[in-house]
């Protein structure tokens, strides 16, 4: 018999260990468990919860990548050893001395994100006795690409731990979460140490360690710039390929369109919410272009700078494009309903923007717009069920008469 | 306890634990959230419920058999509200600096359900003894949990207790912060109170299943 009959004999041997659970999260994630359902009916198909969650890591590894090689671009060109790079396929992007930069930081992020994550998880499993759930392997990949890459490995521990226990176990575990955890991390940072997520010193590596020195470098974000009435200052065409800087891996608009096309090809991920969200997003920045343009308010107006800034081009700033793409569309938190999806990813979208305009202090207004639409989300389901209800009691009374 | 007799002596430690307003009734959770930013003004808070309610429970069960039912909750509310006036004028003078940072939340003690709450299923059905315990003991599982909430926040929030700096000076960098440790900027701001409270309630709920509800 070869190791995984070994591996089930070990399991039946020890079946009423407390550490059982830990055991089988390893196992399972190895082998198919031989368990058979005995009654009722039966659904075969291969896509169970862990080859779903694989398939949205798999559509995140290229953002990573880039977001490694994008590291160490943003703090070599801005220690002056390079020279801006032109176009995606530039050798001066795609160099080895970038990839180890970004290799030194965004490696310890990842590991720390998973082995904290998990730990959490396999002690709650232990505690209530139940199997680990794998929730967490989407959120360990994204908690890295949505944080600056000079975060303190500390804070980050501090945030996955509270984001696990607060974001998801208190309510029952994978499954039962009402936010989404990888955002409730982000946003825990975010409120909880501001100078480390916002500014100009977090978003290139050695920043902050040199601020207030003669070697200082700045690295603001294309948002932050805006935010304070500056010119972004960066081409729109390196704003598509995401060779600027900001958080790890949400930098590459282009990358994301590919995972997009990826989740959306292996139905993984609701195309609806997508398309709904950069609809609400398209809105929303028409509209601010209309009162920049209709003279409303001038250019001595604070918000100027944002709601003059082309509507389309919101979509490649920030990390409009990421959340909406791996993180609105968290088959959990979102709308479950058709209809609601269309309301959900619309007001996402469009409440995104609008933080992100009148909101300069709040410029990632995806993270806290998503957060707010999770809360809504079952009362839209609500409505929505709730109206088909209506509609089908009407047909009903229609055909009595 | 030598002093009370055993039935006397539940009225005190009942709401300490098992039946803790905040944490079991979740009455009171509007002040809670609002003054446990830092530990001093969540012990003035604490002594300053407790004078209310004890001394409004014995006034509301001293007058319990001439008030007329129709009523009641008006003549509960002017028990209350000159209970506070008192404690305001007294923290005006006295204390000037600690009234300023309580601000209204000393003059919204009128509002806190769990006095109401007393006063409306104790004090007009109990004598003027017992009421006057269950006051203090109600108080008291009022005061702990603000205790302990401004405790956590004013710890991890400020990196200070009572004012003084326990982890080192921040500034400076001496101390935790000589290490890179930083404040916790989340934990000053009210919805952290909320989910401070949160844990409390469910580390007490895990400990004595018999609390959870269906």
């Amino acid at each position: 018999m070869g190791l995984k009959q070994n591996l089930h004999n070990f399991k039946e041997k020890n079946k009423d260990k407390k550490w059982l659970p830990g055991f089988n999260a390893l196992f399972t994630f190895l082998y198919m468990p031989n368990e058979t359902t005995h009654n009722g009916t039966h659904i075969k198909a291969a896509d169970d919860l862990k080859r779903t969650m694989n398939t949205v890591i798999m559509a995140l590894v290229p953002c990573l990548i880039f977001g490694m090689f994008n590291a160490g671009y943003q703090h070599h060109l801005a220690l002056g050893d390079i020279t801006s790079a032109s176009g995606f396929i530039d050798p001066l992007f795609w160099s080895w001395d970038n990839l180890v930069v970004g290799l030194w930081k965004v490696l310890p992020l990842v590991i720390v994100s998973y082995g904290v994550g998990l730990a959490v998880e396999f002690v709650f499993a232990i505690i209530k006795g139940h199997e680990v759930e794998e929730g967490y392997l989407v959120t360990g990949m994204l908690v890295p690409l949505i944080v600056p890459i000079d975060i303190p490995l500390w804070m980050l521990t501090v945030a996955v731990i509270f984001g696990v226990v607060i974001g998801k176990e208190v309510f029952g575990g994978t499954g039962m979460n009402i936010l989404n955890p990888a955002l409730t991390i982000r946003a825990f940072l975010f409120f909880a140490y501001p100078t480390w997520m916002s500014g100009d010193k977090v978003w290139v590596h050695g920043a902050a360690e040199r601020a207030g020195t003669p070697d200082a470098i700045s690295g603001e974000t294309i948002l932050g710039s805006l935010a304070q009435n500056n010119p972004a200052g960066y081409d729109v065409m390196d704003m598509f390929y995401g060779i600027i800087p900001g958080s790890v891996g949400e930098t590459s608009t282009l990358l994301i369109l590919l995972g997009a096309l990826f989740l959306i090809f292996t139905k993984v991920g609701s195309w609806r919410i997508m398309v709904s969200a950069v609809l609400g997003a398209l809105v929303m920045g028409l509209i601010f272009n209309g009162v920049a343009s209709a003279g409303w308010i001038t250019e001595s107006s604070k918000f100027f700078g944002l709601m003059s800034t082309e509507f389309w081009q919101h979509l490649l700033i920030g990390g409009l494009a990421f959340g909406i793409v791996y993180m609105a569309t968290d088959p959990v938190t979102a709308s479950q309903t058709n209809k609601g999806k269309w309301v959900y990813g619309f007001l996402i979208g469009f409440i995104s923007i609008m933080i992100r305009v009148f909101n300069p202090a709040y410029p990632e207004g995806v993270m806290l717009a998503i957060l707010l639409m999770n809360v809504f989300a079952p009362t839209i389901d609500h409505y929505v069920i709730q109206g088909n209800v209506k509609r089908r009691m009407k047909r009903v009374k229609v055909k009595a008469a | 306890m030598g002093l009370l007799s055993k039935k006397d002596s539940k009225l005190i430690m009942d709401p300490l634990a098992d039946n803790n307003p905040i944490t079991i009734q979740v009455l009171g959770i509007c002040s809670a959230l609002a003054i446990t930013a830092q530990l001093k003004p969540s012990i003035v808070m604490a002594i300053s419920v407790m004078f209310v309610m004890g001394v409004g429970n014995v006034v509301i069960s001293l007058m319990r058999n001439i008030i007329p039912s129709k009523i009641r909750i008006i003549v509960q509310l002017v028990v209350v509200a000159t209970l506070v006036i008192i404690v305001d004028q007294v923290l005006k003078a006295f204390a000037y600096s600690l009234s300023k940072e309580l601000s209204v939340f000393i003059g919204l003690i009128i509002t806190n359900c769990i006095i109401m709450g007393r006063f409306e299923a104790f004090a007009l059905a109990n004598g003027t003894w017992r009421s006057f315990l269950d006051g203090i003991g109600n108080a008291l599982g009022y005061g702990v949990i603000l205790i302990i909430v401004g405790f956590f926040r004013e710890l991890l929030g400020s990196g200070t207790l009572f004012g003084f700096k326990v982890l080192g000076d921040p500034v400076e960098k001496t101390g935790l912060y000589a290490i890179g440790y930083e404040n916790n900027g989340f934990m000053v701001l009210p919805p952290m109170a909320l989910i401070v409270v949160g844990i409390i309630i469910w580390v007490q709920r895990s400990r004595n299943k018999d609390l959870i509800e269906d």
